[in-house]
């Protein structure tokens, strides 16, 4: 499977079933929340998600937030066109809070969105979504095919 | 402490961070103040299934342990230590089926803050995967 298939499949679900098709967001245990209409993504608790005592690892929460600024991406996409390759090209992540041993939750805006280039912010939280433990900031080449 | 003896003990103090387990990374060595830990190939790291090529995000996890550990061997007391911040900008695929390096060093430390730099290569350093900065605050700092 190939950036492509899966973006197409994710496209063709319509929401984010297909993070469960993904070795890595398999191996955070990140699924996809179906409340809503937008995309939100799961991470919950985990002892392998864990960097220091009582703390999620910096690095667990970083793929959380990729993981949600991509899928977020691909259900932007035109419909009418082929998707393009995805390649994120400079990811920023700032970290706001110690994450703690219980489930995170994680979702991302288009900031723009242009041929070329889609910069995202993705946003990843415990207890509530103001108050944040994290976020990434997200600039993606869009490669299209020559046609 | 000589080279052998603070590799042992810190490839074994790694072996007990549950993500760090989780994505098969190890300690490599120290030299010039510059860390080196390795993340093995594992299909569990790739982005997309039967492409072998290792996840964004799992980069990120090794530089961030990598630029972690670089903080905490040049401070002259243990001190818990949080990220403020870290960029990664991705320079070219990795080559599938491959392992990564991490490899970074703390170039500044201040009564509360260190900054960190590094990148991720596989064969050669000369052509990085990935390039890495990042900033950590020393909460216990006096």
């Amino acid at each position: 499977m190939t950036t492509l298939d899966w973006a197409n499949e994710l496209r063709r679900s319509g929401r984010g079933e297909r993070i469960e098709s993904l070795p890595y967001a398999v191996m955070l245990g990140v699924i996809a929340d179906h409340d809503g209409s937008d995309l939100k993504l799961i991470m919950p608790y985990r002892e392998s998600l864990i960097g220091s005592p009582g703390r999620l690892h910096g690095g667990s929460i970083a793929g959380l937030l990729e993981l949600a600024a991509l899928s977020t991406l691909v259900l932007a996409l035109p419909e009418d066109e082929p998707l393009p390759e995805i390649k994120p090209v400079t990811v920023t992540v700032d970290f706001m809070r110690e994450g703690g041993m219980r489930d995170t939750f994680a979702a991302a805006t288009i900031t723009r969105l242009g041929r070329r280039i889609a910069n995202l912010r993705a946003v990843a939280w415990q207890y509530d979504y103001s108050r944040p433990i994290a976020a990434a900031n997200l600039n993606i080449v869009l490669a299209r095919a020559a046609t | 402490m000589n080279e052998a003896v603070r590799t042992s003990l810190m490839g074994r103090a790694l072996d007990h961070v549950p993500h760090m387990r989780a994505l098969g990374i190890s300690f490599r060595g120290i030299e010039d103040g510059w860390v080196e830990l390795e993340m093995a190939y594992s299909p569990d790291l790739v982005a997309y299934p039967d492409s072998g090529v290792i996840a964004n995000g799992a980069i990120f996890a090794l530089m961030d342990s990598t630029a972690g550990i670089a903080v905490v061997t040049g401070l002259r007391q243990s001190m818990p230590i949080a990220t403020i911040d870290m960029r990664l900008d991705y320079l070219h695929p990795p080559a599938p089926f491959e392992r990564l390096i991490g490899r970074a060093q703390c170039y500044k430390y201040t009564r509360s803050m260190a900054f960190v730099r590094g990148l991720a290569y596989q064969d050669s350093i000369d052509h990085p995967v990935a390039n890495m900065v990042g900033s950590f605050v020393l909460p216990g700092a006096a």
